[in-house]
């Protein structure tokens, strides 16, 4: 007996509260993973990155919108070319904010956190102008709804189950472009010593914009993903970005392994403690401790040694 | 040290900026305006602190709401407990503690709200409860040698922390809400319009002690360091000095000068809330700081004037246009004049202002030298 629980009730709880918490660390994940090549490979910090991944949000309400009203014979599949769509918006907006924005500011870190601040602030406008200030929630197909009993108590929903494999397929492929293609090399080098980059024949300006491209084009997927667990909204964006920079920078910046492993635990440590306590709490504690660990290891987990 | 505390130019602008805020305003505006510009001028205290920590010092903190609340409200919890008077709140089921905990179903006042009670005590923790908060985060921070945009982050992890905790502990500090329904200040009531007047000199007078101060530490041997470490940290650490320091030294004034003002915005607004507290507010305070001219003490006041009058003049006529035009500003200062207000004052009118200056002189001296030859002739 643990409290008023029997053994059963209470491990039946945890792997619920678990699971739940494994859907937060999806977003988590997809979020972070573009915010980690960002600013990890390039030194950059985006404050817009919640907004383009309610840029990915609002595409996928509009595929679903266009979908049932025009084709409703591909209403099944059109989450995968709304995610397709969302990859490409998203990531043709953060080629275009890098040629007109950021490309002036790679010298002043500092001061691209103000200037992608006040483009978040430009695109929540713009969504609330064009898409209202309602929040909005995309129907999702038969296939994904209802849930898939595991015991008579733990009952696993389909839809979390997709977006975690969803994120397992993303988080790999970006893996495979970063390590093991001619582009991630490429990619490696810039951030390793840019002149010499340059030197052998790389061509940096495109590298970095195409990058800043990738890590916006991930946040649009994420935002598909996020329309199946939360209703979308101009301000839904900025609601995560603390908590997801929180992520990579405990993660340890340049570490793509490090940014899943602290998605992993910051999220389950909040989801399990949300059921013992009230939830702004449980984001407290959680917040207090990440703060915490990150005063003593600023480096953050998973960073490779290096000279300072 | 032999030191001017300001150059004559400078004590010119002193003089603009005192008598604009303390007789133009005044005398030009109704009450509610000067309310309004009182309110403004409680940023510039945060704007002011910006400027040393930021622009002198280059620590971006994006938490300064932090200081800001937190002065606030020490000075919010003094005046909710005389407003809660057991007289006041005999309706309450627990008469004497403020109105937001009995509807929260708090029966006794929580220990660290008691010293709130004396006066004397709210004034020292107006300041000293930021400055050890600022004092803690520095001293982690700093030893450590964090800082740029990691120091920015963890402040702003602060300042949603802080942000969440107020709001979801309803019971002890008024939630969402904040602490509202303050009424006097030792007996003298704060919501009348002489209070209020009263109220705008006491900032007014602040404000400009506060700039004494910035200018003072701006001026000293320390102020040269801040600007060195800014640039190259690493030749001050090796020359000697102990950076970390200097650095939790300027961070704690910039709090400091962040809580006296959000205790006069306690005061002249008649409330306290989150809102003043989380992210988006510290981040518009950096903004303030930027217009204004991120090296300029002076500039720091205007800009917060300047974007707050905007503020209030655009939300209330175009309130769709406010975030685009906050936006746009955000993005147009940093690209196209990263020195704000103070820089363009610089490079555009302050040598057209020399040219006008100097034209009579000139041409005094071309009359007399052209006076000389004929007084040469005479003789």
């Amino acid at each position: 007996m643990i409290g008023d629980y029997t053994l059963v009730e209470f491990s039946s709880i945890l792997a619920m509260q678990g699971f739940a918490g494994l859907i937060l660390f999806s977003v988590f994940v997809l979020m972070a993973l573009g915010l980690a090549v960002i600013f990890g490979q390039m030194g950059v910090i985006n404050m817009a990155h919640g907004e383009f991944m309610i840029l990915g949000a609002y595409v996928t309400w509009l595929c679903s919108q266009f979908v049932t009203a025009y084709v409703p014979a591909l209403f099944p599949i059109y989450f995968f070319i709304a995610m397709a769509l969302a990859f490409v918006a998203s990531g043709a907006l953060g080629i275009l904010v890098e040629w007109a924005l950021i490309r002036h500011l790679y010298k002043r870190p500092l001061d691209t956190l103000l200037a992608t601040w006040g483009l978040s602030l430009i695109l929540q406008q713009l969504y609330r102008s064009v898409f209202g200030a309602r929040e909005v929630g995309v129907s999702l197909p038969d296939w994904m709804m209802g849930s898939f009993p595991l015991t008579d108590i733990i009952e696993v929903p389909i839809n979390g189950l997709f977006v975690m494999a969803l994120t397992i397929l993303i988080s790999l492929a970006v893996f495979l472009l970063m390590f093991r293609s001619r582009w991630g090399k490429q990619v490696r080098a810039v951030v390793q010593n840019r002149p010499m980059a340059g030197a052998v024949g790389i061509n940096t300006k495109k590298v970095d914009r195409l990058t800043f491209g990738l890590g916006c084009g991930v946040a649009g997927v994420a935002g598909s993903a996020f329309t199946m667990i939360g209703s979308t909204g101009p301000t839904a964006g900025q609601l995560y970005i603390v908590d997801t920079f929180l992520v990579v920078v405990f993660g340890g910046a340049a570490s793509l392994i490090g940014t899943i492993a602290s998605a992993f635990t910051i999220s389950q440590a909040q989801s399990t403690m949300e059921f013992f306590m009230s939830g702004s709490m449980a984001k407290v504690l959680t917040l207090l401790t990440v703060v915490g660990i990150l005063m003593l290891r600023p480096e953050g987990l998973f960073t490779l040694k290096m000279r300072r | 040290m032999n030191i001017t505390l300001y150059s004559r130019r400078e004590w010119i602008a002193l003089a603009i900026l005192s008598a604009l805020i303390l007789i133009v305003f005044p005398a030009t505006m109704d009450i509610f305006r000067l309310n309004l510009v009182g309110k403004y001028l409680t940023y510039a205290f945060v704007a002011v602190g910006l400027v040393l920590c930021w622009g002198h010092g280059g620590i971006l903190s994006l938490g300064q709401g932090i200081f800001f609340g937190l002065g606030g409200y020490c000075m919010a919890m003094f005046l909710k407990l005389e407003a809660s008077s057991p007289e006041n709140t005999a309706i309450q089921s627990t008469p004497g503690i403020p109105d937001f905990m009995d509807w929260n179903q708090v029966t006794e006042l929580p220990f660290w709200w008691v010293p709130f009670k004396s006066f004397p005590f709210t004034l020292v923790a107006v300041v000293v409860v930021p400055v050890i908060f600022a004092w803690i985060i520095g001293a982690a921070m700093f030893k450590r040698r964090v800082g740029g945009v990691y120091f920015a982050i963890i402040t702003q992890a602060f300042a949603a922390i802080l942000t969440i905790l107020i709001v979801g502990q309803q019971g002890y500090t008024g939630g969402v809400n904040g602490i509202t329904d303050l009424r006097t200040l030792l007996g003298w009531d704060i919501r009348t319009d002489g209070a209020k007047v009263i109220l705008y000199f006491v900032n007014a007078a602040l404000l400009i002690a506060v700039l004494l101060v910035g200018q003072m530490v701006r001026v000293s041997k320390f102020g040269r360091l801040l600007i060195a470490m800014r640039d190259k940290e690493d030749r001050v650490r090796f020359s000697g000095y102990d950076v970390a320091n200097f650095k939790m030294f300027i961070f704690c004034l910039a709090a400091a000068f962040s809580a006296i003002g959000g205790a006069m915005f306690t005061l002249q607004v008649g409330f306290m809330s989150p809102s003043f507290v989380g992210i988006v507010p510290s981040i518009e305070m950096v903004i303030f700081a930027a217009v204004g001219g991120r090296l300029s003490l002076f500039g720091a006041v205007y800009g917060a004037l300047i974007v707050n009058w905007a503020k209030t003049s655009f939300s209330e006529t175009f309130p769709e246009l406010w975030l685009f035009a906050m936006g746009g500003l955000f993005i147009a200062v940093v690209m196209t004049f990263p020195n704000g207000l103070a820089g363009l004052f610089r490079s555009h009118v302050e040598p057209l202002v020399a040219r006008l200056l100097r034209k009579p002189v000139v041409a005094a001296r071309e009359t007399t030298t052209a006076a000389e030859p004929a007084k040469l002739a005479a003789e």
